[in-house]
Parts: C-alpha cells; sequence; structure tokens
C-alpha cells in the first residue's frame, strides 16, 4: 500500500481551476518527483495536501486515511513535514529556536536534543551557527535550515518545494547530495522541481504536471530520456 | 520627581494595555478595537468585589480577591470575544473585522450599562499614601503600579522568548502558515494571545482604579486610544515597542499636565507625536519591515 495516495485531487482559486483532477502516489521509501513548469501547479499540489489550502474535490490518503479535511498541525504529528517554496524559515528567530520549532509537536526535551544533534551532523553549518538569526544566513544556509527544520519532526512523508531555487548552482549539487543521502536512509520524499534534469536524477518515479493536470508519468530514467520531457525541461 | 514617578507608572498602565493591542495584532493580524473595554470589565469586576466586601480590615485580600476576579473574568471575556467574534471571521477583509471589533466595543458598553446602570460607581479601594523618595513625596500606587508593571513585562518577555509557546507565538506572527508546517494549531495560540493580552488589561483595570477610582461603562475607551497610540508609536506588533511607546506616553501626558500652560492640550500633544513618528518613521519607532531574502 501507497504511503501517500493522491486520487483525482481538485483544487481552485476563486475561478481559476489550479489542478484539474490529478492522480499519483509515493510508496514508502521512494523519492518521487513532481516536475514542471512555473505556474504548473506544483506548490498548488503540497499546499493542498498539507491542509493549508481547501480541496475542491477528490481524495487524499495518508497511511490509509482520507486526509482532505485534516489540518496542517495534525498532520504533521501524523509524520507529514514540509520544507515549503521560497524556504521560510523564521527569519527573527535564531537557528537553534528554528529547529526546535520544527520539533514542535514533540514534548520529550532530551528527544528534541537527540534530533538537533543529528541535524548538526548532517548539516555541519547549521552546527556552527545556532545562535545565529535566520535572516541573516546566506540562500544556501537557509535552504539547509529548511530541511533541518523539517527533519526535526522526523518526519514518515518529506514533502519538499523546489529546494534548489534561486541558488548557485554548487548549492544546487550539495542540496541534491543531501536528498540522495536521506534516500539512502530511506526516508520518504516527494520532491517538486523545475530543476527536471537534478530532480529525474534522484527519483525512483516522476510525474509531469501542465497547468494542473499530469501529462507524463515514468521511473526517473524514463522521463529523463523521453523526448518530450528533454524538449520541454532539459533544453532540447 | 514624583511627576516623573507618576508619568512612569502612568506608562506601566499604557503599556500593559498596548502590549494586549499588539500581541493580538502581530500574531492575529487584526486591531481588536475592543480590547479596551476590556479594561472596563475588569474595572467593574474589582468594585463588585470591592463593594460586596464587608470588613474593611482586610482591605488588601479584598484587593487581591478583586484582582482574582477581575484576572479571571477579562480573560474569560477576551478568549469568548475572539471565538465568538473574530475567529468566523478568519481571512475575509480587515475592514470587516475591524468594523466588528467596533461592535463588539459597543457590546460591552452597553452590557455595562444593562448591568450596573450609566452611572459611574465609586470604588472604595484602600488609600496607599505616600513615601519619600530621594526628597521628594511620591504616591505609594505610583510605586506599587510601576514595579507590578515591570515585573509583570518581565515575565512577559521571559515567556515570549524561552517557552514552547512563546515561540509558537513568534513563529506564528512572522509566517502564519510555515507555523502550521510546524504543527503549531493556529487558532490555540490566537486564543492564548487573547487570554494574555486581557488578563494584563485586567491588572490595567485594577491600576487605573488606583488612579481613578470610578467605574464606568465608557471607561475603557480613553485609556484603550492612548494605549493603541503608544503600540503605534513604538511599532506594532513590537512587544518591547508597545513597553517603549506607553512609557513614553505616560511620562510626556504627566509632564504635559504638570505645565500649567500646556495641561490643557495634553491629549492634543499626544496626538501630535504620534502623527510626528508615523511622518519620521511610518512603522513606529521598533517596528520591523520584512524582509525577504532569495
Ligand atoms: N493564491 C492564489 N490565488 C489565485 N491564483 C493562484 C494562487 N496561487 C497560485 N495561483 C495560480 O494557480 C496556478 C498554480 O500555481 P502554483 O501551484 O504556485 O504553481 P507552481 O508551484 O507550479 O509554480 C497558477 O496559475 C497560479 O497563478
Ligand atoms: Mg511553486
Amino acid at each position: 500500500m501507497a504511503l501517500l495516495t493522491v486520487e483525482n485531487l481538485q483544487v481552485n482559486y476563486g475561478v481559476i481551476r489550479a489542478l484539474k483532477g490529478i492522480s499519483f502516489e509515493v510508496n514508502e521509501g521512494e523519492i518521487v518527483s513532481l516536475i514542471g513548469a512555473n505556474g504548473a501547479g506544483k506548490t498548488t499540489t503540497m499546499q493542498s495536501i498539507m491542509g493549508l489550502i481547501p480541496i475542491a474535490g477528490g481524495t487524499v490518503t495518508y497511511e490509509g486515511n482520507v486526509i482532505n479535511k485534516v489540518p496542517a498541525h495534525k498532520l504533521v504529528a501524523m509524520g507529514i513535514s514540509q520544507v515549503p517554496e521560497g524556504r521560510r524559515i523564521f527569519q527573527e528567530l535564531t537557528v537553534y529556536e528554528n529547529l526546535v520549532l520544527g520539533a514542535y509537536t514533540e514534548k520529550d526535551k532530551k528527544e528534541i536534543k537527540n534530533r538537533i544533534d543529528d541535524v548538526c551532523t548532517r548539516f555541519p553549518r547549521l552546527g556552527e551557527r545556532l545562535k545565529q538569526v535566520g535572516g541573516t544566513l546566506s540562500g544556501g544556509e537557509q535552504q539547509m535550515l529548511a530541511m533541518g527544520r523539517a527533519l526535526m519532526n522526523r518526519p514518515k512523508l518529506l514533502m519538499m518545494d523546489e529546494p534548489s531555487m534561486g541558488l548557485a548552482p554548487i548549492l544546487v549539487e550539495q542540496i541534491f547530495d543531501i536528498i540522495k543521502e536521506l534516500h539512502k536512509g530511506g526516508a520518504t520524499i516527494l520532491l517538486v522541481e523545475q530543476n527536471a534534469q537534478m530532480a529525474l536524477s534522484c527519483s525512483d518515479r516522476a510525474y509531469v504536471l501542465e497547468t494542473g493536470e499530469i501529462s507524463l508519468t515514468g521511473t526517473g530514467a524514463e522521463l529523463a530520456a523521453s523526448p518530450e520531457v528533454k524538449k520541454a525541461y532539459l533544453g532540447g | 520627581m514624583s511627576i516623573l514617578f507618576d508619568g512612569l507608572s502612568l506608562g506601566a498602565i499604557y503599556a500593559l494595555i498596548a502590549l494586549g493591542y499588539t500581541m493580538v495584532y502581530g500574531i492575529a493580524k487584526m486591531l481588536n478595537f475592543a480590547h479596551g473595554d476590556i479594561i472596563m470589565v475588569g474595572a467593574y469586576s474589582v468594585f463588585v468585589v470591592m463593594q460586596r466586601a464587608k470588613s474593611p480590615t482586610d482591605a488588601f485580600l479584598n484587593v487581591a480577591c478583586g484582582l482574582l476576579l477581575s484576572l479571571f473574568i477579562c480573560t474569560l471575556f477576551g478568549v469568548v470575544m475572539e471565538k465568538l467574534a473574530y475567529k468566523p471571521l478568519r481571512g475575509v477583509t480587515p475592514i470587516a473585522v475591524l468594523i466588528t471589533a467596533i461592535g463588539v466595543s459597543y457590546l460591552l458598553q452597553s452590557l455595562a450599562q444593562i448591568f450596573f446602570g450609566a452611572k459611574p460607581h465609586s470604588v472604595s479601594l484602600p488609600t496607599l499614601g505616600t513615601v519619600t523618595v530621594a526628597g521628594a513625596k511620591v504616591s505609594l500606587s505610583s510605586i506599587v503600579t510601576l514595579v507590578v508593571g515591570a515585573v509583570i513585562m518581565a515575565l512577559l518577555t521571559w515567556f515570549v522568548s524561552k517557552t514552547t509557546t512563546g515561540r509558537a507565538m513568534q513563529a506564528v506572527s512572522e509566517d502564519r502558515g510555515a507555523a502550521q508546517m510546524m504543527g503549531i494549531n493556529v487558532n490555540k495560540i490566537i486564543s492564548v494571545t487573547f487570554a494574555i493580552g486581557s488578563a494584563l488589561a485586567a491588572f490595567a483595570g485594577l491600576f487605573y482604579l488606583l488612579q481613578i477610582p470610578t467605574a464606568e461603562p465608557t471607561l475603557g475607551s480613553m485609556p484603550g486610544i492612548k494605549a493603541f497610540t503608544a503600540a503605534v508609536i513604538g511599532g506594532i506588533g513590537s512587544i518591547p515597542g508597545a513597553m517603549i511607546g506607553g512609557v513614553l506616553l505616560g511620562v510626556i501626558e504627566k509632564i504635559c499636565l504638570s505645565i500649567p500652560v500646556i495641561a490643557p492640550y495634553t491629549t492634543a500633544v499626544e496626538f501630535s507625536l504620534l502623527i510626528i513618528i508615523l511622518l519620521v518613521r511610518p512603522i513606529g519607532i521598533l517596528g520591523k519591515k520584512r524582509r525577504e531574502k532569495v
């Protein structure tokens, strides 16, 4: 059984139909990516699964439960975390405080401390900057903080919305290296990207989203080789 | 010297009220114009206890009971007001929320009139007298207000910066959506904010009665508006801003009142200060613009 199943998901913004009934699934231990151009509906998909935008139709099932109407804060407690588009770290709080907030649903202080140690091992740059205020971090560091903060929840399903956005190529590589490491460690990841090449290279399976509809699906390698994808997203 | 103390203690009252405005603004992103009337609710709570109290020998025990009842009633009113009047309006245009808040303000004033009549009631609080500080006579009630106010504000600062709930409040204030993604129940945090703001208003209500021992339905309006002014001067949404704005306004008010030529224009001076600050620094003394970083 899939960890997350999305069936015929529809979302509207007033009269705009942002998602016109998309279906996909994420199995345990998989990296699944949704790729698509700007405005395709990728962020809308993430936000509606997370309970932050109302769903107009279809069903979202997580661990066998329909979660269409479950509010975000409960989904977090159920093990879903999101690294949002644009990072959205708390700029006025320190790195440490951001990380602690990532484990908001965990009450055990010792456990929180263990998780902070884990995150600092994975992201030594964050470990060196625990007292620094979030807003003063560089873009790459902020992305790492956003990822570290999401990992603080020890999520069963990690959703990442364009983690490479606005980063220099070398940082993009770093971010994807971390994603691959997480995958090796058994994490289940739903990745949304415009950077199709990078996303497909690390994905087990992928879906192409075009103006609110899924146009193609296959394994990462299949899609990377497909003429349509090459033409539209990989520069020919 | 005594003017300074009186000013600081009036400032502490304004600051306590301003904190309610600024925290609710920061976290719920709305101006709760009924906040001033919570002070009035608190003042009537104290009045009810003082009126019932039989033995004047236990004056301080009576005041303590009055404060407890006031804290309970104010917190209850604050939380219920949010749940009934503001929560259903989440996500609608701010002007609708603002008009609702003005409606709630009138509702509270009318309720006070229905229950207690329009006539002012004098509240018989024990008189505290004066003490001599550095050669100047200072009223003891000013000192009590100042000290208790400072302790409350220190506690609040600690609470917001060091506790889990306090950090969640900061997170909701900065980015509600991201806060939800941390597992924070935003509705709960908003309730907590209204509860804290109302409890602070209960203290302000008691301190206000120590200065002017009369309860009347419109009692909360003027200190409410002054405190709102203080919150804007300090930078609405900023907790230290509300404290600085409140104290600044209180001291200026007492100084103006002590100069016979200026005294009649005190309120005008205060609102002019608001206008000047808004012209020079529209976000207030400690207000923050949202920074974006790529
Ligand atoms: N808050 C909103 N109000 C109205 N339309 C929106 C809103 N957010 C997104 N949209 C529209 O929905 C479509 C999908 O947007 P989005 O999910 O952000 O795409 P992506 O993340 O793939 O770039 C776009 O046409 C966008 O203009
Ligand atoms: Mg997007």
